[in-house]
């Protein structure tokens, strides 16, 4: 195993601690940018949405997973910034502008939501936030000289210096590509910063970080407004990849799916965010494929098994039915939060450190390593 | 007059509903400090459970509302035992993705089986009218408020009165301590979730007659229900139904008389404002925070 010595404080926040970072890390960077021309186009259509749910996925992590504030109400940030992208875009304001408008306007709603949310914590925040997403809905379904209603909006192809940039195209990926490592290095630097290591800290203890001497409404405002700010830039780009917005796009639903996107990946890092947004966006892939090949697979292996061609067909039918059954989605994706939850609370990155960690401890490592404390009091009422 | 007496009465039936909800949120937030976002979609699969009962079997009504109960409940603690009981004492945000999880599944597989259409239960009182001068008031819908205030007056007995309703307090209030006087912790955090299923099948049956039982009937009615127990203050079992009966009046109040559009919001504004300026809500005790 690997032991990096440091000398200074420099090098404990230094952002590629050691040479294996930037091998890895170019690697993967090697492989995106010629992914376009590997890759089928819906492939590279689904990792355009990769690139919008990780944007999202960062920027909720910087409020759930570093801030401890949970918030099932970022679909409703998504959808300031994507709607603001559309109306400004009809008076020929150029991307650049709109882009960071939508981003600063979301940022402001996300500082304005954070006031009251300053008194609140645990459940009681989780339902604001979900109140909040509820009337962002309504106002965008009946403020109708902005938002059209529920007719919703065309967006027009993205033009960037004169040049467009088809949605369905390689270009609208890598820009989508680059505002997601921008944001990943931002949200990376600001971690490693004074306000950053205030965020972590009102998380863990924010009795012990106000006796530390951080402004913890200062803070907590802060954060929701960042967190705000990246969503807004990324619903920016989710208009464009969707060329047409209205309010049923932006429920409770998608928020519960960000906030699946941080569970899974596992809370407290960004690498988490990036894996579950492959995650989630993969899942339909995967679900068109089990609908497709599964039948024919389970049918094959009970041939091999002894089943007679009759049995093996009413197999393939059953399976076949099964998978293409409405609302499976919605079942798999219960199913999934529950085991996560249950059995991998840590998510795909805490299953990552385990595995790594296993082998570089080989054979001393311990499970309990990772366990967590159960507490049995009224925790979250006394922290 | 006449019109606001009938829009008074139909969202005190309609707020009851959100009440019945309401008090499963409550009675699981008391017993075990958990909140359970899956509580409308238990409504909503109760519902289900006396429509094959009753419109599919043909049982008799009281007999095919009692087995629904029965069966909510059995189905209640088995949801306690696979996915709440193991994460017991994590993080409550842990737990509101379990149970929204649970939700989800609950949803598609009922959507599966039962197919996403809307559907009817035949009740006795279905169709009278009881009418007090020239005031029109529909059976089911006094039946949704006689059978809150019956359901919400035991509940109160039965948590304040009686030994089991104690330990189940006690066990709120630190589990590890009641473990220690000799409560079985875990066998009253499994009655517990019974009775919130059971309560919320209740309120499944008694709406079923007013707005049709369909797959998606817990998720928005669910989440009407937040508004009523978090204005009722989320630990009080008669502040949920005030809150529930509140959040029903407002909305029917603001759907008549304001323009369209503030029906559905009224309530999550009145949320937000009681939020904000009582978040103990009505009835709820204020927690002091200890360091």
């Amino acid at each position: 195993m690997r032991f990096l010595f440091k000398t200074d404080y420099e090098d404990d926040i230094k952002l590629f601690p050691h040479s294996g970072y930037v091998v890895s890390y170019g690697t993967l960077l090697a492989f995106l940018l010629i992914a376009p021309f590997v890759l089928s186009s819906y492939l590279v259509s689904q990792l355009v949405f990769v690139c919008i749910y990780a944007t999202v996925g960062v920027g909720l992590m910087i409020l759930t997973g570093f801030t401890g504030q949970a918030s099932l109400g970022h679909a409703a940030f998504l959808a300031i910034g994507a709607y603001t992208a559309a109306y400004l875009q009809q008076f020929n304001v150029p991307f650049p502008v709109y882009f960071l408008a939508g981003g600063l306007l979301t940022g402001v709603v996300g500082a304005l939501v954070g006031f009251p949310a300053l008194r609140l914590t645990g459940i009681y925040l989780v339902i604001a936030t979900i109140s909040f997403g509820f009337i962002v809905e309504e106002v965008l379904a009946r403020w109708e000289s902005v938002t059209h209603g529920n007719e919703g909006m065309r967006v027009k192809t993205l033009s960037l210096f004169g040049q467009a940039v088809p949605q369905n195209g390689p270009a609208f990926y890598y820009l989508c590509l680059a505002v997601l490592i921008l944001t990943i290095v931002g949200a990376l630097n600001l971690l490693r910063s004074p306000t950053g290591r205030a965020f972590v800290a009102i998380r863990d203890s924010e009795t012990a970080a106000r006796s530390m001497g951080v402004n913890v409404s200062l803070y907590k405002v802060k954060s929701f407004a960042i967190s705000a700010a990246i969503t807004g830039l990324a619903g920016v780009l989710f208009a464009h990849k969707l060329s047409f917005i209205s309010p049923e796009m932006f429920t409770l639903q998608l928020s519960i799916e960000f906030i699946i996107v941080i569970l899974i990946g596992g809370a407290f890092s960004l690498h988490g965010a990036v894996l579950g947004a492959i995650f989630l966006v993969m899942i339909d892939p995967f679900l068109t494929y089990l609908k497709d090949d599964l039948p024919g697979i389970i049918a094959g292996i009970a041939a091999t098994f002894g089943a007679d061609s009759i049995a093996a067909g009413k197999i393939h039918d059953n399976v076949a039915a099964i998978a293409s059954a409405n609302g499976l989605k919605g079942a798999i994706y219960g199913v999934i939060i529950v085991l996560f939850v249950l059995f991998e609370p840590l998510g795909l990155y805490g299953r990552w450190l385990k595995i790594k960690l296993f082998f570089q401890l080989f054979p001393l490592y311990k499970r309990a390593t990772f366990k967590r404390q159960k507490i049995y009091v009224k925790s979250e009422r006394n922290r | 007059m006449l019109d606001f007496v009938q829009q008074l009465v139909s969202g005190i039936a309609l707020g009851c509903v959100y009440g019945l909800i309401a008090l499963g949120f409550v009675l699981i937030y008391k017993a075990t400090e958990v909140v359970n976002f899956a509580q409308g979609d238990l409504m909503m699969l109760g519902g289900f459970f006396a429509f094959t009962f009753i419109g599919m079997l043909g049982l008799n009504y009281w007999l095919g509302f009692a087995g629904a109960v029965i069966a909510m409940a059995l189905f209640g603690m088995l949801a306690e035992r696979v996915v709440v009981r193991p994460i017991l004492g994590y993080p409550q945000f842990s737990i509101i993705m379990a149970t929204i999880g649970l939700g989800y599944f609950l949803r598609s597989v009922v959507g599966m089986i039962w197919g996403t259409d809307d559907f009817k239960i035949e009740t006795p009182f279905s169709d009278g009218v009881l009418r007090i001068g020239s005031l029109v008031l529909a059976y089911d819908k006094l039946s949704v408020i006689a059978a809150t205030i019956i359901l919400c007056a035991l509940l109160y007995l039965f948590f304040n009165r009686t030994t089991l309703g104690t330990a189940m307090r006690a066990s709120s209030e630190n589990m590890l301590a009641a473990y220690y006087m000799g409560i079985p912790v875990k066998r009253v955090v499994s009655i517990v979730w019974a009775i919130a299923a059971a309560v919320a099948t209740a309120a499944g049956v008694l709406l079923a007659p007013i707005t049709f039982i369909h797959s998606n009937v817990g998720l928005v009615l669910g989440l009407k229900a937040f508004p009523a127990a978090v204005l009722g203050g989320f630990g009080s079992i008669p502040g949920a139904v005030v809150g529930g009966v509140l959040i029903g009046v407002i909305e029917s109040m603001a759907g008549f008389y304001l323009p369209q559009g503030w029906k559905d919001v009224a309530p999550y504004i009145v949320l937000l404002v009681v939020l904000l300026l009582k978040p103990e809500g009505l009835f709820g005790v204020h927690m002091r925070k200890k360091v």
